[in-house]
């Protein structure tokens, strides 16, 4: 029997004061899906990425845990092939790949330190040629921080991070997953419902309901699930729902050996990644910022969080996903509006006598 | 990028460029050249970064030519049910019920080529499983459902009455009523069907169909009055087809008007429509239309000239669906386009935000 679904957060009538509950904050997601109070507190992912190692780890673990098949980096299923652009060959996110180790090679050219030889002009009329030497001496934490070689102090913090020459190469690495959205499009957009909200607040694919319509597929903002060709359906990551409900952790986190991937509650996991955040700005890495933590951001906030070291579409993460069906209520009038107008065009062209 | 190493992030650039970017710098430069030509809007090369040119969102796995010849179909037949159920009404036999099988025709396929088009077809009944107004295909088979099986009935009535032995039992003279009520049924879920296809595009996170959400619904509803009125004057004599020549006229004209802004109105976002296949598709989707609307004016006197108009306002609309689903279907290919129009919101954001702290500070020390 069809029912209208309280899957997703889509009616108005309940809830928020402003009527839309497609956008914004959502303090108890699960609660919003129509789980009883004492539903378990949501879970999630913070990914750190400033001590990946990019062993793949997860991704293996990944793959065996939740039987994944083989493919290439363009999804090709049973295909092995280098991507050939990078020691990334499992290249994205896909029905196949639940988890995805990013491998970002950076150059830049540095003004290194010379020590022996007085820069001309920097120190007028003292003739010291020492005194480089003597700053670095005496204030070497200071200036580790506040040196215009933010990354000479980064190195120091951050194994991804050598040196050659002049030149310095800096490798990012990154464990992209599912976000588990708190405004999931994937979820919101499933016409058979079975993309829906777990008691822990994350998103999971029901395999013996979806019918391979694929509408999650262009819907996601950061590209995740996607559809199996020989299957028919989608795929994607569903945070070991399994092994949550038997009370064990997703398998790349308990994989992943220097903590990079934590699980844990949202909550806790928000005032770690703050915490390390924190603990990274106060030793010079300026470019450390938190993504997708902000809940008043496109999607309400991720349930699978990162820490990056770069712009987010370095690691091929939108710099500003926002939820499709935020905009969804306008465009149902607009095409409510464009219905009306084909009425009225029709009924026009009837109007009015026969010649 | 390279804006000094203290700034953050600065002075990193990607160690390798991949081949992906001569591919890139080819295609910028063609679209350079095009600019001049048909005045398409000037947007800047943007400079952006990316994970190896790698696209960030997945494109649609519809099925290509099933999908956006559904988009043709279904509209046409929206029309088309609006024409036939008040052509009931003002006598006029041979539109209506050439408006009728065109939208029974319509729907059929239309429902063929959606289940075709399912990863997995033995469960297409799953789509009626539950009812979500925030998925468009949801309510799109709620209204694909009762528009197909209503219109099925108009036709099949038309068909029965044709029978001399249905003519001949005495429930033949209930037939009429019950087609006009059948009729009157379809073109309730006529207008919706040509517009929520609009809004099963817009609905997605693929930025060439996303941004421009305002217009689609009308580029689809002008290109289905255009087809759907094509179609019908095209199937009937002229002096019944009047009001389809209207219709078609007028579908024409919003369709050419729709489709502008969705081309020009949205910036980058709108280069799709411009580039590869999707440009030419569009521009050949114009010239039909162009033509067919030309031809129209003669339809009154020629039937001849009414098939043809018909014929090429058919085409045009066509044309214009299967070049906006490419036009997103490339814009979802090339991360440009996802990260450069985010990337402008959030310096937009930013600056509001600066300049609103900015005011605030400065009423303080007022």
């Amino acid at each position: 029997m069809t029912t209208v679904s309280s899957a997703s957060p889509g009616l108005p009538g309940t809830g928020r004061p402003d009527g839309n509950r497609l956008f914004g904050p959502l303090p108890d997601v699960s609660g919003d899906a129509g789980y009883e109070p004492d539903h378990p507190a949501r879970v999630g992912f913070f990914t750190d990425t400033s001590v990946c190692i990019g062993c793949k780890a997860c991704e293996v673990a990944c793959k065996e845990w939740n039987t994944l098949p083989m493919d290439d980096a363009n999804g090709t299923r049973d295909q092995m092939a280098l991507s050939g652009m990078s020691y990334d060959n499992t290249g994205m996110l896909g029905a196949n790949s639940w988890r995805h180790v990013a491998f970002v090679e950076q150059v830049r050219t540095v003004d290194l330190p010379m020590p022996a030889v007085g820069l001309p002009g920097r120190s007028p009329g003292t003739g010291d040629v020492h005194a480089h030497d003597r700053v670095m001496a005496d204030d070497a934490p200071r200036a580790a921080q506040t040196s215009v070689l933010n990354a000479q102090s980064l190195s120091e913090f951050d194994p991804q991070t050598g040196q050659s020459g002049d030149r310095e190469i800096r490798w990012l690495m990154s464990s992209d997953v599912c976000k588990h959205c708190t405004h999931a499009a994937c979820l919101d957009v499933c016409p058979t419902g079975a993309l829906f909200r777990t008691e822990f607040g994350t998103v999971v694919v029901q395999g013996d309901i979806c019918n391979g319509c694929g509408y999650c597929v262009p819907a996601c903002p950061y590209g995740v699930i996607d559809q199996r060709k020989d299957d028919g359906r989608v795929f994607k990551c569903t945070m070991c729902y399994d092994r949550l409900t038997d009370g064990l952790q997703p398998a790349c986190a308990t994989a992943c050996p220097t903590q990079s991937i934590q699980f844990g509650d949202l909550d806790e996991l928000h005032a770690r990644a703050d915490a390390r955040l924190a603990t990274l700005q106060g030793q010079g890495v300026q470019t450390a910022r938190l993504y997708g933590r902000d809940e008043n951001d496109g999607v309400g906030g991720d349930g699978a969080f990162f820490l990056l070291l770069d712009e987010p579409e370095v690691y091929g993460l939108p710099p500003d996903p926002v939820v499709t069906t935020r905009d969804l209520p306008s465009m149902w009038k607009h095409a409510a509006a464009g219905a009306a107008m084909v009425v009225g065009v029709v009924l026009t062209a009837f109007v009015g006598r026969r010649p | 990028m390279t804006s000094g190493v203290a700034t953050p992030g600065g002075g990193w650039r990607r160690a390798d460029p991949p081949s992906t970017g001569t591919r890139g710098d080819q295609r910028r430069t063609r679209k350079g050249g095009r600019r001049g030509r048909d005045g398409d809007p000037t947007v800047e090369d943007a400079e952006f970064s990316s994970y190896y040119g790698r696209p960030i969102v997945k494109p649609a796995t519809w099925k290509n030519p099933e999908v956006p010849l559904y988009l043709f179909l279904g509209g046409a037949a929206g029309v088309s049910s609006v024409i036939g159920a008040l052509g009931e009404f003002t006598g006029r036999p041979v539109l209506t019920r050439a408006a009728h099988h065109t939208a029974a025709g319509g729907a059929l396929a239309s429902v063929v080529l959606l289940i075709v088009d399912l990863g997995r077809p033995m469960r297409f009944l799953h789509m009626l499983r539950v009812f979500k107004p925030t998925s468009p295909l949801s309510v799109g088979s709620y209204i694909l459902s009762p528009f197909s099986a209503l219109t099925v009935a108009t036709a099949g009535l038309h068909v029965l009455e044709l029978v001399p032995a249905v003519r001949a039992l005495p429930v033949a003279r209930w037939i009429p009523g019950v087609r006009k009520g059948a009729a009157v049924g379809a073109a309730v879920f006529g207008g919706p069907m040509t517009t929520y296809t609009a809004v099963l595009l817009a609905n997605t996170a693929t930025p060439s169909w996303h941004e421009p959400y305002e217009e689609l619904p009308f580029l689809f509803a002008g290109s289905a009055l255009a087809a759907g009125g094509g179609v019908s004057m095209a199937l009937s004599p002229p002096a019944e087809s009047g009001p389809s020549r209207k219709v078609a006229l007028a579908g024409a004209a919003i369709e050419l008007a729709a489709a502008h802004r969705v081309e020009h109105g949205h910036g980058l976002v709108s280069e799709p429509y411009h580039l590869g296949r999707a440009g030419r598709l569009l521009r050949a989707a114009k010239a039909c239309t162009i033509g067919g609307a030309g031809l129209t004016l003669l339809a009154g006197r020629s039937r001849t000239a009414g098939v043809l108009a018909g014929a090429l306002l058919a085409t045009g609309s066509m044309l214009t669906r299967f070049g906006v689903f490419d036009a997103g279907m490339a814009s979802a290919r090339d991360p440009k386009y996802t990260v450069v129009p985010q990337r402008e919101r959030l310096a937009a954001r930013q600056a509001e935000a600066a300049e609103l702290a900015g005011g605030e500070a400065r009423s303080v020390t007022r």
